[in-house]
């Protein structure tokens, strides 16, 4: 092969580049990058574990022998005593569980509604649009417990005829409201950042002001949001915990209950492992399927 | 201008007036865009030509003066704007395509959604426009993935579906490298060649002289200078309308 540098076809040449018909050999040149690619991987392989030994190997040297541990170990780490109340733990999440499948439901339309409320212009939702800016300014003022005690504690006292009493639904209510404000800001920022020539375009193919909404605006702010809502959802899980303040037994007063019984707190370890055990696989797979929708609609991949 | 066709325009423009605030961007516009006529908007860069556009899709509201399509008034009060664009076609010079579907779920989405097409009418109608401008093969893409010009096409193709009585092209070549350009430039002759009716701002003055029956220069917000293509690219009788042609030689766009 010369160092041909004058012009020439894919005919006469000869010469790799223009060599459409026969089967590609790699290249030496690229065999080698090849190589040394893969030795370069094994050798990151090699220092991220050497370091990730190091390190964790050192955080428990360093508790191990600290004086406390045994004490520590006794009073936290009993897993025998855990395992034991285990199930009556994982019980009281049932409660959680529940509680976070309901309200998680009620908060997304609630809060989708809020936010289309307060992105319209219609000008017959003006007083709606009032009222819901009001709502969102109150309620995420407000710190949840004190909702939760102003409505499990204050409905029931007004004594009013055909209203629920049970702490339960209440406690329920005073997280939706809550939480509700939040979600609704999460989607509202999301509506604002699709540029206003989607909508344009939208409009001048003939589509109405709900067809826009429904087909082109929130299917791109719910997807750009879904990492904040994902945050939300967490968050929400683990404050269903609160309503237990009202009496209800969850994941935390079944923990709280055991400890009481045996002055030891590894229940409130076990519970943290559950709470865990729902948390970690459910943002693991958010992130999974948001990015391959990314993925799909995007040619630069995940940025 | 151009008042000597036998049956009425499809599109009439009569004294029309656009400001923003104080900003006055277009005044005293007037003219005609007979059937399967093109008329283009030359004129500088913030001239009002997508203003223009805008107005004549209802997506601004006019100050004054009135819009006919058809012979009918749109520019009326009682207009219902989403009935108005179903007889609309427009193309901006960003594309606008929707980021989120597939180039076939573009195309689909009005047919489907606002004229109550059936999906799979819809899906064979899409595919035969995909095919007719080669982006057949595309059908499944996101427009992400496509070229610059591909996705142009496909924004034309996507009004197309629509049948439109008049078409909108906002500069849809200014966002493309030159090379891109002639793809979706031939794809417009195309529909001239059809008979389609439509109103153009470009700064492609090779290609206005193609496909223009009536050229108006935009300046400062009133139509300066109008006329046929020849003349008005060729001859300018303003010392503005020479004096912009001169600029956008000397950028190398003819
Ligand atoms: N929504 C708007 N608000 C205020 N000013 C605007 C708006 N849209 C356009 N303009 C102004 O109107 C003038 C004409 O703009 P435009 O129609 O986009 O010009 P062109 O398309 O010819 O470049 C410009 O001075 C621009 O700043
Ligand atoms: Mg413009």
């Amino acid at each position: 092969m010369s160092d041909n540098r004058g012009r020439g076809t894919g005919e006469n040449s000869g010469s790799a580049p223009y060599d459409f018909g026969g089967a590609w050999q790699p290249s030496e040149i690229e065999i080698a990058r090849r190589i040394a690619r893969k030795k370069r991987n094994r050798k990151n392989g090699f220092i991220a574990a050497f370091s990730s030994l190091l390190v964790l190997g050192t955080l428990l040297v360093v508790l191990v022998t600290s004086p406390g541990w045994i004490t520590l170990r006794d009073t936290f780490f009993k897993w025998a005593y855990g395992f034991e109340v285990l199930p009556k733990i994982i019980l009281g999440f049932g409660t959680n569980a529940t509680l976070t499948l309901i309200a998680g439901t009620s908060v997304a339309l609630l809060g989708l509604l809020i936010a289309l409320i307060r992105t319209s212009r219609s000008p017959a939702l003006t007083p709606f649009r009032f009222l819901a800016t009001i709502y969102v300014d109150v309620f995420r003022g407000i710190p949840m417990l004190l909702v939760i005690l102003l409505v499990g504690f204050g409905i029931p006292a007004l004594q009013l005829k055909g209203v629920t009493n049970n702490v339960l639904i209440l406690g329920t209510i005073a997280v939706i409201i809550t939480y509700s404000a939040y979600v609704a800001e999460v989607i509202r920022s999301g509506i604002l950042t699709v540029h206003p020539s989607q909508r344009a375009a939208a409009r001048s193919l003939g589509l109405s002001h709900i067809q826009t909404l429904r087909h082109v605006v929130l299917p791109q702010a719910l997807k750009r949001v879904t990492p904040p809502l994902l945050n939300d959802l967490v968050a929400l899980i683990k404050d269903t915990g609160l309503i237990s303040i009202l009496g209800v037994t969850d994941a935390i007063r079944a923990a709280q209950i055991q400890t009481a019984k045996s002055f030891n707190y590894t229940p409130y370890v076990m519970a943290a492992l559950v709470f865990l055990a729902v948390t970690i696989p459910l943002t693991r797979m958010t992130d999974r399927m948001l990015r391959n929708s990314l993925e799909r609609q995007n040619a630069q991949g995940q940025a | 201008m151009n008042e000597s066709g036998m049956s009425a325009p499809v599109l009439r423009v009569e004294k029309l007036r656009k400001s923003f605030g104080d900003e006055i961007v277009l005044q005293d516009i007037t003219f005609s865009v007979p059937e399967h006529t093109a008329t283009v908007f030359i004129g500088a860069s913030g001239s009002g030509k997508s203003t223009l556009l805008r107005c004549i899709n209802l997506l601004e509201q006019v100050d004054d003066g009135v819009i006919k399509l058809d012979g009918a008034d749109i520019s009326a009060a009682d207009v219902n704007p989403d009935e108005v664009r179903k007889k609309l076609g427009m193309v901006f010079q960003a594309f606008n395509l929707f980021p989120h579907m597939t180039v076939l779920e573009n195309i689909i989405l009005a047919p489907t959604k606002v004229q109550g097409i059936g999906q799979e009418e819809a899906i064979a109608e899409a595919f035969k426009l995909l095919e007719r401008f080669g982006l057949r093969d595309k059908a499944d893409q996101y427009p992400d993935r496509l070229s610059g010009g591909q996705q142009q096409r496909v924004a034309i193709i996507r009004s197309l579906a629509r049948h439109p009585r008049l078409l909108l092209l906002d500069e849809i070549t200014s966002a493309l490298d030159p090379v891109l350009v002639n793809e979706v430039l031939s794809t417009v002759r195309e529909l001239k060649g059809e008979g389609m009716t439509m109103v153009l701002a470009t700064h492609e003055m090779g290609f206005a002289k193609q496909v223009a029956n009536e050229v108006c220069f935009l300046h400062h917000g009133k139509i300066l200078e109008w006329g046929p293509p020849e003349e008005l690219l060729e001859s300018p009788k303003l010392s503005e309308t020479r004096e912009f042609i001169r600029r956008v030689h000397e950028a190398g766009r003819l």
